[in-house]
């Protein structure tokens, strides 16, 4: 079933049979970016029939899910769209405190709505630095990979890692920034914004890309049927982004536009990404500007106590008034997670969230609400019932769907991938194109293997 | 701080649902403002068509679709369908409920064919077979994997090599 009508004149000649030519792309192809294999007919340079097979990255994250505790899910998620953890993180901490019916405090709201749209740009970087790269522009890669790396310096100095940062917990984050976050992040976006304007110029008119990527159009009606989402969508004319029509979070507090394109060609799908990341620039200076200063020592005065002297006066059972003498700070290594601030970000329900450390270390019944939480058989158990989340991931609609037998461990994690229907379709959108034509329309799906395969 | 309470799950679209679906309705619930209705495996055809055609409802787009296994509960399978519409902003979950050796449900590839991967998805996974489905292969396993890995009777610890161990 080709979706378009192109006039490509069969190659002249000979037997047409004959003439076919099957080609297997990938699993380990320079265009195939993760590892996927398209197998196609080929009848001269004309792509006749194909065929998207996947799995090769198949890590049973939904099974793994199913055999650890509610918390410890997030590692997995991260490894799930690894350009982009942040929202999957956001997105599942969502699914499970819906299905708690629990609201966690507005500053985390804020820090994961930003810290969302950081990673929204990262993606969009990636996809258009990889599509101009596999297209001959290998300045535009250089140029825009420098971008993310500023980007996720940022991300590395809130969460302290790059790519793997398990920032989110179920009831909150993980810990509140540090006092230089907020110039570096600025720093950040301006100098974001300079490499997308120099992208910006150096391809949207340039005549050798616009040639390449006015190339596999889809309509509205074709992403309907398929199930498609995203830029992809967008680009189609269709308004659809998560964040207006089902707005989560505090997506109705921020101004921002959500751009669509008119013909759904790649170079639409291109225009879609590059006005997104300017609206996710804006995004994250607006956050930055409205975020709210939490509500800082909820329940607990923080109390400087070293541990050797803890430990001195303890073993010689002089108990009184150890408390009142002596009070207890974070290890330096735990910066933004001490009680001073931590309360501000995360949920100050004991039976979800984990105490502060030094209520850990400093106070018996931080011992045990640790232990409750961590131990197994214990830990978070929301009431039976199931809830589906929906979150604009930088692709699409990233959904959880978690079901809970009142458990401490999930009855089962269902990840909906924003590029899994894309690659449903993808066989359609490429038969009666051009095999070079390939590389950018698999380009602007921007395939993740980790969330396609889980 | 307390435990913000979620304000109770308003009913929206069940009363039109119910209408409209009749007596194929076997069950439904609003849990967390997640609206949800089971109906029988055999109908889903019918319902999806006329779900999809409805124009107060107009679910046009087939948001995910996913197996989910409760044994030792019976019926042990579920199919669970999570419908949007753009144009209306609202969702709705379907459910049917499968059970036996070799559980079947009819294909919605005709109706959506983005259903197409979610039905191989599930069938490699849960081996619940689509009738009607044209190409039902496995999706992310490889042919000639035994079992289906998201049963819960499927052992996690299980290995099943592709190329065994040399020595």
């Amino acid at each position: 079933m080709p979706l378009v009508e192109l006039d490509k004149k069969p190659a002249e000649g000979g037997d047409p049979e004959e003439r076919r030519m099957m080609l297997h792309m990938g699993p380990s192809h320079p265009a195939m970016h993760g590892t996927i294999q398209i197998n196609v007919e080929l009848d001269g340079e004309v792509i006749r029939r194909a065929d998207v097979e996947i799995g090769y990255l198949h890590r049973c994250f939904e099974k793994m899910s199913e055999t650890v505790v509610w918390n410890n899910v997030f590692p997995y998620t991260d490894r799930l769209n690894y350009v982009s953890p942040l929202i999957n993180n956001a997105g599942y901490a969502m699914a499970v405190e819906k299905l708690l019916g629990i609201k966690t405090t507005e500053r985390c709201e804020w820090i994961r709505t930003m810290m969302s749209e950081v990673s929204r740009v990262t993606d969009h970087l990636t996809c258009v630095a990889a599509s101009a790269m596999e297209c001959g522009a290998f300045t535009v890669f250089l140029y825009l990979i420098e971008a993310r790396e500023y980007l996720w310096e940022t991300i590395e100095q809130l969460t302290g890692a790059r790519l793997t940062i398990s920032y989110c917990r179920v009831g909150g984050v993980k810990g509140d920034w540090s006092k230089d976050f907020e110039p570096g992040l600025r720093d950040a976006i301006a100098r974001t914004r300079e490499k997308i304007h120099l992208t910006d110029k150096l391809l949207t008119r340039n005549r050798i890309w616009v040639d390449r990527m006015e190339t596999a159009p889809t309509d509205a009606a074709f992403c309907r049927r398929w199930g498609i989402t995203g830029p992809w969508l967008r680009s189609s004319g269709v308004d659809y982004d998560v964040r207006k029509d089902f707005p989560y979070s505090i997506y109705d507090q921020l101004d921002f536009d959500v751009p669509v394109g008119t013909r759904g060609d790649n170079y639409d799908r291109y225009l879609v990404r590059m006005e997104e990341m300017r609206q996710s620039l804006r995004l994250i200076e607006q956050c930055l500007e409205k975020m709210p200063e939490g509500e800082l020592n909820v329940d607990h005065e923080g109390r400087v106590m070293r541990a050797s002297d803890m430990k001195d006066h303890g073993a010689r059972g002089e108990t009184e008034g150890l408390v009142m003498d002596y009070s207890v700070a974070a290890d330096p290594t735990l910066q933004g997670t001490g009680s001073d601030v931590v309360w501000s970000v995360r949920v100050g329900d004991r039976d979800v969230t984990l105490p502060p450390k030094e209520e850990v270390y400093g106070s018996i019944e931080g011992l045990i609400n640790h232990f409750k939480l961590v131990m197994s058989g214990h830990g978070i158990r929301p009431p039976e019932g199931e809830a589906y989340q929906a979150v604009e991931g930088a692709n699409g609609e990233l959904g959880f769907y978690v079901i809970s037998k009142g458990e401490d461990k999930p009855w089962r994690v269902r990840v909906r991938p924003p590029c899994f229907p894309t690659m449903s379709a993808l066989h359609a959108v490429v038969e009666g194109i051009m095999i070079a034509d390939l590389v950018p329309t698999f380009g602007a799906v921007n395939m993740i293997g980790g969330e396609l395969d889980r | 701080m307390a435990k913000t309470p979620v304000p109770p799950s308003e009913e929206r679209l069940l009363p039109r649902v119910r209408a409209l679906l009749g007596g194929r309705v076997l069950d439904s619930h609003c849990h967390r403002g997640d609206e949800t209705i089971i109906v029988p495996a055999e109908s889903i055809q019918d319902v999806m068509r006329a779900l999809h055609d409805d124009e107060e409802l107009d679910f046009e787009i087939l948001m995910d679709l996913c197996g989910v296994d409760h044994m030792p509960r019976r019926p042990r399978f579920e199919v669970v369908y999570h419908l949007c519409s753009y144009r209306k902003r609202h969702r709705l979950r379907v459910k049917v409920q499968v059970d036996g050796p070799e559980p079947v449900v009819p294909t919605l590839r005709d109706l959506w064919p983005g259903a197409d991967w979610f039905e191989r998805e599930v069938w490699d996974m849960y081996g619940i077979r689509f009738e009607g489905h044209p190409d039902l292969r496995r999706l992310l396993m490889y042919d000639g994997f035994e079992g289906h890995p998201l049963r819960k009777d499927y052992p996690v610890t299980r290995r099943q090599p592709l190329i065994g161990p040399r020595n």
